[in-house]
């Protein structure tokens, strides 16, 4: 099923909960809901589910505006952060409940709530109460639940926080398994940017109640539209260093105090001139090396396969991802090698990119 | 094997625990059950054994300065001989069962759940105006319903319909039982509400939705979802308010004194008071007064009994989880 937003406005008096939201969701296309808490991702969702009724703007299902379509009439399936499994009603019970309100036969509700635990590996649980379950276990019968009235759109909202790390990660590839195998549309509202880009086919970054960016995990990781963007995805974080591009003997050259790069031009060309820019690149992207600029190590923290360290240049203070094996110590001097291809620029006031404008 | 020869090892090295450390082990729960063991002591256990002794004797006003003489159950025989036994009982249960199944549960379900799925904040306007008949002082609030249904002239029911033609009476008189439940339903709905809506705020906002999503209509999610997440605090209620009105009788006192007539509106416990301590000719039968007394203490642990029993409270009581949410 086709999902479109158009316009659409979610507000309580004067709190904005979501701003003229306008995007589209392909049949069985798999689109993630990405921003920090409080950014509106939830409301949308919530809207999109019926629970909450626009304030302004259309939701279309297939074309057809449904802002006054009960919840129960969308046909669509929710996971949540909670499980939200009714406490009193054993799996099979959870399960089968969205079938037992269609009123379907007994022996085929039986069939079906069996074929979508077996499914998720839940079978044998059927008697069982939500409260004698694993979380992972719980997310599975929820999943379950949301399946079983075979849906033509799957709605999650942050089903995987509440799981502990490895779990997070296999439930992550079992549901994007899952969906892909099914064919399901899926909205999956998350603040966690691992998840999105992993998961999804393409990811609409939100902040304060608005669409920051809608497009793919890739488009998004290496041509970010805003500072926003840049900041939020990818991890560890992006460097963001102030300072001027010049134009000198046919070469563009970023530049503040203690640093001289020079840049490719069709990536100087767009900053050159403008001022001060802000100047992005990730800590990935930073090498350490026997000639380039000098930094001062200042702290270092080892993430095992890789040392996250800070790094002072002059007044400035980046991130840089180096091996363990070096066995840099703080208050050490080092060079770093940019790798100028990768850079971004941003305009300070506006924060937007001065490249994918 | 190992751990089998270990664990032989530390039970025969063992010293089986002094009695001064049993003591010692104890103390603790003693000393926190200690207050409650001996309120429930003085204040119900002792006053039950009172009661009875004095069920057995033919103490009265006329004779309370001489020595107490024991009359067996002659007591408890003339209670059941009584013309108006059979009538006294089948009011108690009339009144017990209408009020608490319209008010104090029914009227407090409804109300909880009307008040739970409106705004909040009318919710808790109308919560708090079902409170008032609570914390109305009982005589000025007899004195009210008493002037709503006065004989006419007066009677604020028949100011209000006589415009519609409704003949004017005394509707206190014609319809006491009305008047008798109305009056102790509108107090006693209130505890049942604040429980009930207290307990229906909690069910996390993710289960309704959910419902909602499964495709419940509002009436399906109360059935199915909420409901049954009340169950506890319904049977409480339930059980707490049978206790409750089955001892209560001042508002029935105020109100209509058992009336009009012979025994028309009078329960059990209301009978006790009149035999012990209130008659016509100041004649107080507190040994025949007591045995109603004790007979309504036995219905009532009774009642408690098959409640226990019927609702099991045991699998309610569930161990409680510290949820991480």
């Amino acid at each position: 099923m086709k999902v479109e937003l158009e316009n659409l406005t979610k507000r309580w008096g004067n709190v904005v909960g979501a701003d003229s939201m306008n995007l589209d969701v392909k049949d069985a296309e798999f689109v993630a809901f990405l921003g920090p808490s409080g950014c509106g991702k939830t409301t949308t969702l919530l809207m999109v589910a019926g629970i909450y009724k626009p304030t302004a703007g259309f939701i279309r299902f297939d074309g057809q505006v449904v802002n006054h379509v009960a919840p129960k009439d969308r046909n669509i399936g929710m996971v949540f952060q909670s499980y939200a499994l009714y406490p009193h009603m054993n799996v099979f019970q959870n399960i089968s409940y969205p079938l037992k309100l269609k009123k379907i036969p007994k022996d085929e509700m039986q069939k079906r709530a069996q074929r979508v635990a077996d499914m998720m590996g839940i079978g044998h649980l059927m008697d069982r109460r939500p409260a004698q379950l694993s979380g992972g276990q719980q997310q599975r019968v929820a999943l379950g639940r949301a399946l079983v009235k075979e849906p033509q759109l799957l709605l999650f909202d942050e089903p995987l926080s509440n799981l502990d790390a490895r779990l997070r990660l296999s439930m992550r590839s079992e549901i994007k398994r899952l969906q892909m195998g099914l064919g399901i549309t899926s909205v999956y509202v998350t603040h966690d940017q691992v998840e999105a880009m992993t998961m999804a086919d393409r990811v609409a970054v939100m902040k304060d109640g608005k669409l920051q960016a809608y497009s793919t995990p890739d488009e998004l990781y290496d041509r970010p539209r805003t500072l926003f963007i840049a900041g939020f995805v990818g991890n560890p974080p992006m460097n963001f260093l102030e300072m001027e591009v010049v134009r000198e003997n046919g070469d563009y050259h970023a530049r503040r105090e203690g640093f001289d790069v020079v840049i490719p031009s069709d990536r100087g060309e767009k900053a050159a001139g403008k001022g001060n820019v802000i100047l992005g690149i990730r800590p990935e992207d930073i090498t350490i090396s026997d000639e380039g600029t000098p930094a001062e190590v200042f702290i270092v923290e080892s993430l095992g396969r890789d040392d996250l360290i800070n790094m002072h240049i002059g007044e400035a203070s980046i991130h840089v991802l180096a091996d363990p094996v070096l066995g840099l110590k703080m208050g050490q001097n080092v060079r770093l090698d940019f790798n100028t291809h990768k850079v971004q620029f941003f305009d300070p006031t506006t924060e937007k990119s001065l490249l994918w404008a | 094997m190992a751990e089998a020869v270990m664990g032989r090892k530390v039970i025969r090295g063992q010293k089986p625990p002094s009695r001064w450390a049993q003591f010692k082990a104890t103390m603790g729960a003693w000393g926190f059950m200690g207050p409650a063991t001996v309120l429930v002591l003085v204040f119900f256990f002792l006053p039950v054994v009172i009661l009875f002794v004095i069920s057995l004797t033919d103490l009265s006003s006329s004779n309370f300065s001489d020595p107490l003489t024991f009359v067996g159950l002659n007591n408890y025989v003339r209670l059941f001989r009584d013309r108006f036994f059979p009538k006294i009982l089948g009011n108690t249960f009339f009144y017990v069962a209408v009020t608490l199944s319209c008010f104090n549960v029914g009227m407090a379900l409804l109300l909880a759940l009307l008040t739970t799925h409106i705004n909040r904040r009318a919710g808790f306007f109308f919560r708090l105006i079902w409170l008032l008949p609570r914390i109305t002082p009982s005589v000025i609030y007899i004195l009210m319903w008493r002037r709503i249904s006065h004989q006419p002239p007066f009677g604020l029911i028949n100011q209000l319909l006589a415009p519609f033609g409704v003949e004017p009476q005394y509707w206190l008189f014609e319809q006491p039982w009305l008047f008798v439940i109305l009056v102790n339903g509108f107090v006693g709905a209130s505890f049942g509400l604040i429980l009930f809506s207290s307990a229906i705020e909690a069910i996390p906002r993710d289960l309704i939705t959910a419902a909602k999503v499964d495709g419940a209509s509002t009436w399906q999610s109360i059935r199915d979802i909420v409901l049954p997440m009340i169950r506890w605090p319904l049977l409480f209620v339930t059980t707490y308010q049978t206790l409750s009105l089955l001892t209560s009788f001042e508002y029935i006192l105020l109100l209509t004194e058992g009336g009009p007539g012979l025994y028309t509106t009078e329960v059990w416990a209301l009978t006790a008071y009149k035999r012990a301590l209130k008659t016509y000719f100041g004649h107080n039968q507190w040994g025949y007064g007591a045995a109603w007394g004790f007979v309504l203490v036995i219905i009532g642990i009774a009642m408690s009994i098959i409640y226990l029993r019927v609702f099991r409270f045991n699998e309610l009581v569930q161990e409680p989880k510290i949820d991480v949410l």
